[in-house]
């Protein structure tokens, strides 16, 4: 189980590292079936793109990376849709879902999600329970990114094959359009980016050194032990 | 850490010899059945002979969406090509009277098509989407004989695997396995939104392959061959593309 987090954190990086290279070769989105630099785009990202075509509005074309991007983006994908697989079937076979995730019918109110973050808002050290278990804020943003970002990335990102279109239309006439698809995988994207950036800052309070061991080798130290 | 037990350094042994066999045995049938991109060595092998083999299975004969007439894009965008070679510009100078296609390799009647030719063949439209690898599109209708017609009139061989294509312009070819060469919106096309194709989208003909990305359908074709290895054409990595770092198969 820990494995699939470790081989997820590698995927995940490269493909955000290749998702925003190959970006930059576009960075302008649009809404519906089609758009292109003679279009009006939705928004544009302020930054020069590795293309003379697109009209950034910088005097400055940076190096083309598209090739290797494309290549490793689509290989990582794949690291991280079978990953998630294992992950998925493994979980359903220990009940990790039911026992460590869904959060437990007394915590299913908004009281219990209220008193979590009021007790991050005072900084007021983690309750026993917490340095073993998930309290319900945690369940529930574990559980979104599982069940929800995670296969809307993997949709959206779907989406943009025209082959795989070809064979299931709906994957992408759902979304409203190629471009419609292309700018919700940008923004998944960047929910998962906010998801990291939450998930690190809360390690790094809760104690950088003492939470990678534990989800390197599995073990607490004796110390934070019930 | 974890004591580590006879039994399970044994069952771990098992696992693994049946993980290397099975893959084995899948490499094997996935080459008999034409599911291995010739693209398929180097560190993202792996990844492109998984989305190729996957797509082959699920796509070999679904048909790219087709949009209504209202949805053909007011402003279409034309990649920039280098600056046409001498040849061209002798052609374009003749308005392409003299342009041939010559289709040779694996057939049995090799022939080269002038363009009435073409246009002598049954002659069909689609409107589709081209997809720039870069994130762009936009939808065109296309109008050209499909390539299919071509191959069955100078009698494609069983044994061919593939279709290479070549354009006048220096180092600008592709190559297509047999489920797209025969599918029916692969076109030879000759015509875009109800004229002629205008040179800066390809004309006076280009090869579409509209479920892959807007760089398999290569401009300015006059030479088509089939063959059963792409070993021999050019590094064997299938096509320019992968010479210059991007990927065989472009239906992602």
């Amino acid at each position: 189980m820990r494995v699939t987090h470790w081989l997820t954190v590698i995927a995940f990086f490269a493909l955000l590292i290749t998702g925003a290279e190959i970006v930059i070769s576009h960075p302008r989105f649009y809404w519906g079936e089609t758009g292109n630099s003679g279009t009006t785009p939705l928004f544009k990202i302020p930054i020069p793109s590795s293309r003379d075509t697109v009209p950034s509005g910088y005097n400055y074309v940076m190096p083309d990376q598209n090739g290797w991007s494309r290549y490793l983006h689509f290989e990582a994908a794949w690291v991280l849709v079978l990953t998630g697989l294992v992950y998925i079937v493994a979980s359903l076979f220990t009940a990790h879902f039911r026992n460590n995730l869904i959060p437990p019918r007394a915590d299913r109110r908004w009281r219990a999600i209220r008193d979590v973050f009021a007790r991050y808002l005072r900084r007021a050290p983690p309750r026993e329970a917490e340095s073993h278990s998930y309290n319900v804020v945690q369940r529930i943003a574990y559980l979104s990114v599982i069940f929800v970002l995670f296969p809307l990335v993997i949709w959206t990102g779907l989406a943009l094959s025209p082959a795989f279109d070809s064979a299931v239309p709906a994957a992408v006439n759902l979304l409203g359009g190629r471009q419609s698809a292309r700018t919700l995988h940008f923004f998944v994207s960047l929910l998962l980016v906010g998801f990291l950036g939450v998930h690190i800052a809360m390690i790094v309070l809760a104690g950088f050194w003492s939470r990678m061991r534990a989800m390197i080798t599995g073990r607490v130290s004796p110390s934070e032990r019930p | 850490m974890s004591n580590i037990s006879r039994r399970k350094l044994i069952t771990t042994g098992i696992a693994a010899t049946a993980g290397l066999a099975g893959l084995a045995v899948a490499s094997r049938i996935a080459r008999r059945y034409g599911l291995i991109p010739p693209d398929s060595g180097g560190i993202y092998g792996p990844g492109e002979t998984l989305t190729y083999a996957a797509q082959r299975l699920l796509t070999s004969h679904s048909l790219a969406r087709e949009f209504p007439r209202d949805m053909i894009s007011k402003v279409p965008f034309a990649n920039e090509t280098a600056p046409p070679s001498d040849a061209f510009k002798r052609h374009q100078a003749t308005e392409f009277a003299d342009w041939r296609l010559t289709v040779d390799g694996m057939v049995a009647h090799p022939t080269a098509f002038s363009l009435a030719d073409l246009k002598a063949l049954p002659v069909h439209n689609q409107i589709t989407e081209v997809a720039c690898e870069e994130g762009w599109s936009y939808v065109a209708e296309w109008i050209g004989t499909p390539l299919v017609n071509v191959l069955d009139a100078v009698g494609i061989l069983p044994q061919a695997r593939y279709v290479v294509y070549f354009s006048i312009e220096p180092d600008w070819w592709e190559s297509i396995d047999m489920a797209d060469a025969l599918h029916p919106q692969t076109f030879l096309t000759l015509g875009m939104n109800d004229g002629d194709l205008p040179v800066k989208f390809g004309g006076p003909l280009r090869l579409r392959v509209p479920r892959q990305l807007g760089y398999k359908s290569v401009k300015y074709i006059t030479h088509i061959t089939a063959t059963d290895s792409l070993k021999r054409f050019g590094k064997g990595l299938g096509s320019a593309s992968p010479e210059a770092g991007y990927a065989w198969y472009a239906g992602i």
